[in-house]
């Protein structure tokens, strides 16, 4: 076999059958994906999360994951982040002519490893092989579904003044572990990418507090962002310490060098929930007990005053307004 | 991270503040010429902490924000140049010139390319040896020795394809530019910390001697900027105006002179033209004839055309400490980050920026 | 302006030496700060140390912040 991906790869031939059996079915095989159907048919019942994501991430391979693990992750995420139990995936790719088959592998091994970390599994599937330089070598989309258990409403409107903010670990490592690698910057450390999944965890704090008001995981535009967006939706004030929000000594180390805001940066396997102020302490014990969020913190409240904005304290104890991410992030000489 | 979180003590700056408090007694206006003063003033709230008799401005100290139009033009035209590859540090990607950005010419197909560093523009352009490559120059003095450094290392290993396009700017020039114009009552300014660490303190030596300005070198965290006020206030209280180095670990008196002699070899001053100032004699960097064949403005010249001036914005006279973001109709309202009118609300240290992220709180 | 940050000599090479800040590592130009050593901090900027931070002043910029409110 080619040690290259091939527009024939991509046909709908015979090619494209050895392709699927050899990098997909060997690895991520099960009851539906085996048959080879046209779709999947599933049984589902009771309300059910739906959500989609494409992953466009490059490198494709970072410190701490790679594509196919952000993949998994991400949307699995998404159907915990409102609430939902994530049982089943769809998995797309579009792969440039040329592409390794070696790392094809590779991406495809972390889709399933993930998967089963996570619980959840690929019923279906999609590959298309297109021109040298029609997409930058590999883009992924995946669509999941979850059930969200009676009882439990998780929404971006439901934060209510007196209500606690709580982080679930430090924020910043994903999109400085990918940043580390893009060309000219080249800074070796060993932040990694917290890339990981969250339904775990949120299994566990529904155990301890049924009635979580919001979930977000914070990517793209960090975690500024995340809390403008609650602050908006639910028309709250929000007001964080930014002595209490955890950041490692290393991505504020490359934050200083580049210019950057921590509170900005994507994280992918991070959460911040917002919780009626008398949960707050019962959750957070939960949270902390969960290897993966054991610095989680809580820091800070939702108010009545300025609603729609986020204000910090200083460690100086002065006030400054968080705004969301505007457009790239950019490092900067000056 | 060592001399960086002594500098951020919230425990320290309260016994300055308190000092600060106690000293002052006259009202006064500091100008903080450096953007990256305004930003440790904004990120900290240091303007809640002073007393009300302390006016705190902002200056244009930000090299991107100063840069004309007609520059920002002529860059943008050369990223059509074929084959061309441009390397520009990321501050410079947003700016809107006359009709367009660096940002809009990489989504119409230009090849351009953010550096952390002039010795990446220097490797970009070692592996493309077929293909010009261009370093956008901006920056202060803090900066042009790098570039130096970049262009005296092409010239030892013959790398014919590298280019600066040199927009390079010196600031005590356009310090007195600012004074000699007299539009805001100025009792100290707080002088650029990294600048300095390369010119020294004597190139400020003018503003206390001819103009009775007080002066004080800072450096960039909250703790520098408190205590450089809090020299400044001294220095105007007791009518004792001169130049002083609050920050001592940053800054020595001569400066750095190897950097400073690399910075004559390749380069000489010329007039340039400031945003809000016009053009300012002696105070831009140009390449010396010897290493013109580096001069991305003589190997490639071109025309930009006619240059056109956003409609009520007013990042000139913010620039020059006479307006406040706030005083601008278009802040806000129509300019924001995401939608910038004027580089004041691009560059991350531009006065409108912070204002906007950061600003107003409480009070600040 | 002039984003610069401390950042201590691992080891040097020629013109060049590997400098950290906060655990982070990098590649650096001592071209403008020649006189450098191993040890040293410097201020970081654009790729280049641009100058050795003097640690003593360092301590007593500090020391005079300290001793404030002891000389009233």
């Amino acid at each position: 076999m080619e040690d290259k991906v091939l527009l024939a790869h991509g046909s709908g031939g015979k090619l494209s059958h050895d392709l699927v059996e050899k990098s997909f079915l060997a690895k991520l095989g099960n009851p539906w994906l085996n048959m080879l159907d046209d779709s999947a048919i599933l049984e589902l019942s009771g309300r059910i999360a739906f959500t989609t994501d494409s992953y466009v991430v490059s490198p494709l391979f970072f410190p701490g994951g790679d594509i196919g693990r952000l993949a998994v992750c991400g949307t699995v995420n998404d159907l915990a982040m409102s609430g939902a139990r994530p049982i089943y995936l769809s998995l797309s790719l579009i792969i440039e002519e040329g592409f390794p088959l070696s790392d094809l592998d590779k991406i495809v091994v972390s889709v399933q490893r993930t998967a089963k970390e996570a619980g959840v599994k690929v019923v279906t599937g999609d590959t298309k092989v297109v021109n040298r330089g029609s997409v930058d070598k590999l883009f992924i989309n995946t669509a999941g579904v979850g059930f969200i258990p009676p009882g439990v409403n998780i929404a971006g409107s439901n934060a209510q003044p007196g209500d606690c903010i709580i982080v679930s670990g430090p924020v910043g490592n994903h999109g400085m572990a990918v940043m580390s690698q893009r060309e000219g910057l080249e800074f070796s450390s060993l932040i990694e990418s917290d890339c990981a999944p969250l339904n775990g965890l949120v299994g566990d704090m529904l155990k301890v507090c049924s009635s979580i008001h919001c979930l977000r995981d914070p990517t793209r535009g960090g975690l500024a962002t995340s809390l403008n967006e609650f602050a908006r939706q639910s028309q709250v004030g929000i007001i964080i310490e930014e002595a209490k929000i955890p950041v490692c000594q290393e991505v504020r180390a490359m934050c200083e060098l580049l210019g950057l805001d921590p509170l900005h940066i994507a994280n992918e396997g991070r959460l911040v929930a917002i919780v009626a102020g008398d949960d707050a302490e019962s959750v957070l014990a939960k949270m902390r007990q969960n290897p993966r969020s054991r610095n989680a913190n809580i820091i800070g409240q939702a108010t009545a005053e300025h609603p729609g904005r986020v204000v910090m304290t200083t460690s100086f104890g002065t006030s400054r307004l968080i705004d969301m991410l505007v457009g790239d992030l950019l490092p900067r000489i000056c | 991270m060592r001399f960086v979180d002594e500098y951020r003590d919230p425990e320290l700056a309260k016994k300055l503040v308190e000092r600060i408090h106690r000293r002052s007694t006259m009202p006064i206006s500091l100008m903080e010429f450096c953007g990256g003063h305004t930003v440790t003033v904004v990120k900290y709230g240091l303007r809640q902490l002073v007393p009300a008799t302390v006016k705190m401005m902002s200056g244009p100290g930000c090299p991107v924000c100063v840069t004309d139009n007609s520059d920002l033009d002529s860059a943008i035209a050369l990223t059509k140049l074929p084959g061309v590859i441009i390397c520009t540090f990321g501050d410079m990607l947003k700016v809107p010139g006359s009709f367009s950005s660096l940002q809009q010419a990489k989504a119409e197909g230009s090849d351009i390319r953010i550096v952390y560093s002039t010795i990446d523009a220097l490797e970009i352009a070692r592996r493309n040896p077929s293909r010009p490559v261009i370093f956008i120059g901006i920056g202060f003095e803090t900066t042009a020795p790098t570039i130096a450094a970049s262009v005296l290392q092409a010239e030892k290993e013959g790398i014919r394809n590298y280019h600066v396009f040199s927009l390079g700017k010196l600031c005590p020039p356009v310090i007195k530019a600012l004074l000699d114009k007299g539009e805001v009552r100025l009792d100290g300014i707080i002088c650029p910390g990294h600048v300095s660490a390369i010119i020294g303190s004597h190139p400020y030596d003018f503003i206390p001697r001819d103009y009775g300005i007080a002066c004080a070198i800072s450096g960039f965290e909250p703790l520098d900027v408190l205590l450089c006020v809090d020299m400044l206030i001294a220095q105007i209280e007791s009518c004792q105006p001169r130049v002083e180095i609050a920050y001592r670990r940053g800054v020595r008196a001569e400066g750095n002179r190897q950097a400073l002699e690399l910075m004559d070899v390749v380069f000489e001053a010329c007039e340039a033209r400031w945003r809000g100032i016009g053009v300012v004699p002696h105070s831009g960097l140009k390449l010396r004839k010897r290493y013109e064949r580096f001069d991305a403005d003589r190997v490639f010249p071109i025309d930009p055309g006619p240059t056109h001036e956003p409609k009520g914005c007013l990042c000139g006279e913010i620039l020059r400490g006479v307006k406040r973001p706030t005083d601008c109709k278009l802040f806000r309202q129509v300019c924001s980050p995401e939608h910038p009118v004027g580089p004041c609300m691009v560059s991350y240290e531009g006065a409108c920026s912070a204002y906007y992220l950061y600003g107003d709180a409480g009070g600040g | 302006m002039c984003l610069a940050i401390p950042a201590q000599v691992k080891y040097i090479e020629g013109i060049e030496a590997e400098v950290e800040v906060g655990g982070v590592r990098r590649r650096v130009s001592i071209y403008l700060t020649p006189e450098v050593k191993v040890g040293d901090y410097v201020l970081l900027h654009t790729g280049f140390a641009i100058n050795v931070i003097d640690e003593d002043e360092a301590e007593q910029t500090i020391d005079l912040i300290r001793q404030l409110d002891e000389v009233r």
